[in-house]
């Protein structure tokens, strides 16, 4: 819980990981680069202060994240996503046993969602059915570019990921998180495009999708998907960091996706340890609208309790104390999505 | 008679400059993609980079390609050589552009037929950003109403950058430079019915938000990624001794 000014807020991180990109779990030189990328991405865009040494940044273990996140971040619950990338390290990048064990010890505060890879055909629909016994999945976490083999990426609409899809609703997985990557076969293609998001999302109105990064660098493509389809939600992952480095670029996203989508479909995410959440919560709670910018109607403190928390809370069924709670449920499907889409254009 | 003469370095400069990233609309040389050049007596090597390992392997290969036609065109440049460097896809699409494998060579089963269609998709994006620009530009001037926009044509914008790009996109795109012609427009050119248009340039305003919103990632991811900060200015070594024609 975070507060200021007198008001309250219900925090959860939507997006948490616990990885080992250390040298000796790499399968291979794209071990050594992906875990590269994401250091750059965490020193390009963290302020200085909180900026973490390279050693510190490959692994940090569970007691760190107990602390960054629960202890210094102001987190209630978080909900681990998880980044297997099979093909680059040894002993996968994200630490499936670890994460779990640590959910299992703290139950009341953290969530595991699993992954599952749909080019691995009947053996990996029992393996999804046995992970689901063991872990009491509520949620997936699908990374459409991962590689694998031969293949370096899949579409959620192909006929293998739609049998999946059907195993999580008749397992009881409702939320399915989507990351697009940067490759797809064939490369013809955009391996960002979201068409195929939009393709299953109607097709699997019991399943939640919520698309990460907010669909960046496709943002228009997504908006667009998600004015039409009352199940799909955006996670901030990625994109609100902005809002130290750029805040009137952040000004402009959070503008936009609040008109397309609405306060009710966006969730708050850190990507720890992309990001710490302590100053992510306190910028977006000082956050604002800069005045110039009379395009967008500014952010209201109730929208942030939503984003912030409350909407991730519905989706999970996280209890939520009930004076951190607002007068109307949070995180609704059935409210008109893009009100302001239908309306002319404030330039 | 004298001859203005122009110098290798920077005549190779300005073929660079025409290579663009498709996602963000930018040329190469100003985003810091373009590492070296070095000038010898057999031609000409060019070392590219990227703000990540992991940056679409289709659009890299689209830029390393572009920037080694556009080199081809200088004249008396010899040997074109464009190396990728620090890419996840490095090898595979260097050993591509040497043999003048083509995208189909190059990606192997990867590939099924050719980029032109993703092309276009970018362009299209980058004409509704443009388009953007100018008329978002021209509201803020003159006061007009969101229902007045549909009546603009090419001829209303003043001229300058924003009015070059959108044409430079439109003329790209095929579609008509005519003064006369509507400036909001579907993809095909298309005028449309007034009630649509404020919607489309709505929507409009997301693609140029989220294009915007890419090239600050790239930006800054390159300048963390390499020591030099990621500078626009490649490094330059001529060690050529023939005479430039």
């Amino acid at each position: 819980m975070y507060t200021k000014d007198g008001n309250s807020y219900f925090i959860v991180d939507g997006h948490v990981h616990i990885w080992d990109g250390r040298a000796a779990n790499h399968r291979n030189i794209h071990g050594k680069q992906f875990i590269d990328c994401f250091y750059d991405y965490h020193r390009n865009l963290s302020p200085e202060d909180v900026v973490w040494d390279y050693d510190t940044y490959t692994y940090y273990g569970g007691e760190r994240l107990m602390r960054d996140l629960f202890a210094e971040g102001y987190v209630d619950h978080a909900i681990f996503q998880a980044t297997l990338l099979s093909d680059f390290y040894v002993n996968g990048f994200g630490q499936t046993e670890e994460a779990f064990a640590l959910t299992r010890q703290h139950p009341d505060k953290l969530t595991y969602n699993h992954a599952y890879d749909p080019r691995n055909g009947e053996a990996g629909l029992v393996q999804l059915r046995r992970d689901t016994e063991r872990m009491k999945l509520q949620g997936v976490k699908l990374y459409t570019a991962e590689w694998h083999g031969d293949s370096r990426g899949y579409k959620l609409d192909d006929p293998w990921s739609r049998r999946y899809l059907e195993e999580c609703i008749a397992l009881g997985i409702r939320n399915i998180h989507v990351h697009k990557g940067p490759t797809i076969r064939p490369l013809d293609r955009d391996a960002f495009d979201v068409a195929d998001i939009d393709k299953v999302a109607t097709d699997y109105l019991e399943l939640n999708f919520i698309v990460e990064h907010v669909g960046l660098p496709r943002l228009e493509d997504f908006c667009w998907i998600a004015t039409q389809e009352s199940n799909v939600y955006g996670g901030l992952a990625v994109a609100i960091p902005f809002i130290h480095t750029r805040p009137r670029y952040f000004a402009q996203i959070i503008g936009e996706l609040l008109y397309w989508i609405g306060d009710d479909k966006i969730l708050f995410a850190s990507d720890y340890a992309l990001w710490t959440p302590k100053w992510l919560v306190e910028k977006f709670v000082d956050f604002q609208i800069p005045e110039d910018m009379a395009e967008y109607a500014p952010i209201t403190v109730e929208q942030k309790k939503k984003i912030l928390g409350l909407n991730a809370a519905a989706l999970y069924d996280i209890n939520v104390p009930t004076e951190l709670q607002l007068a109307e449920a949070a995180g609704q499907r059935g409210v008109e999505v893009a009100a302001g889409a239908k309306e002319a254009v404030p330039l | 008679m004298t001859v203005a003469t122009v110098s290798i370095e920077s005549e190779i400069l300005a073929a660079l400059d025409t290579v663009t990233d498709p996602e963000l609309d930018q040329p190469i040389t100003g985003l810091g993609f373009v590492r070296s050049v070095s000038i010898d007596d057999d031609g000409v090597t060019v070392h590219l980079r990227l703000p990540t390992a992991f940056c679409s392997p289709n659009f890299a290969y689209l830029m390393a390609a572009d920037a080694q036609d556009a080199l081809r065109t200088v004249d008396g440049i010899g040997e074109v050589r464009v190396l990728l460097d620090d890419h996840h896809d490095s090898d595979k699409i260097n050993a591509g552009l040497a043999a003048e494998a083509g995208y189909v060579g190059t990606f192997g089963a990867e590939a099924e037929q050719s980029l032109d269609q993703l092309r276009r998709t970018f362009l299209s994006k980058a004409h509704i950003a443009a388009m953007e620009r100018c008329v978002t530009a021209l509201m803020r001037q003159n006061a007009l109403h969101p229902n007045e926009i549909h009546r603009l044509t090419l001829r209303d914008l003043p001229d300058g950058r924003e009015k070059t790009a959108l044409l430079r996109r439109r003329f790209a795109l095929g579609l008509s430079v005519c003064p006369n012609g509507r400036i909001v427009v579907d993809d095909a050119g298309r005028t449309l019915a007034s009630e649509a248009v404020p919607m489309r340039l709505r929507f409009a305003r997301s693609v140029r938000i989220s294009m915007e919103g890419n090239a600050h990632f790239c930006r800054g991811l390159l300048a963390t990624r390499y020591d030099d900060g990621g500078t626009a200015t490649p490094q330059f070594t001529n060690t050529r001794t023939r005479s430039p024609r």
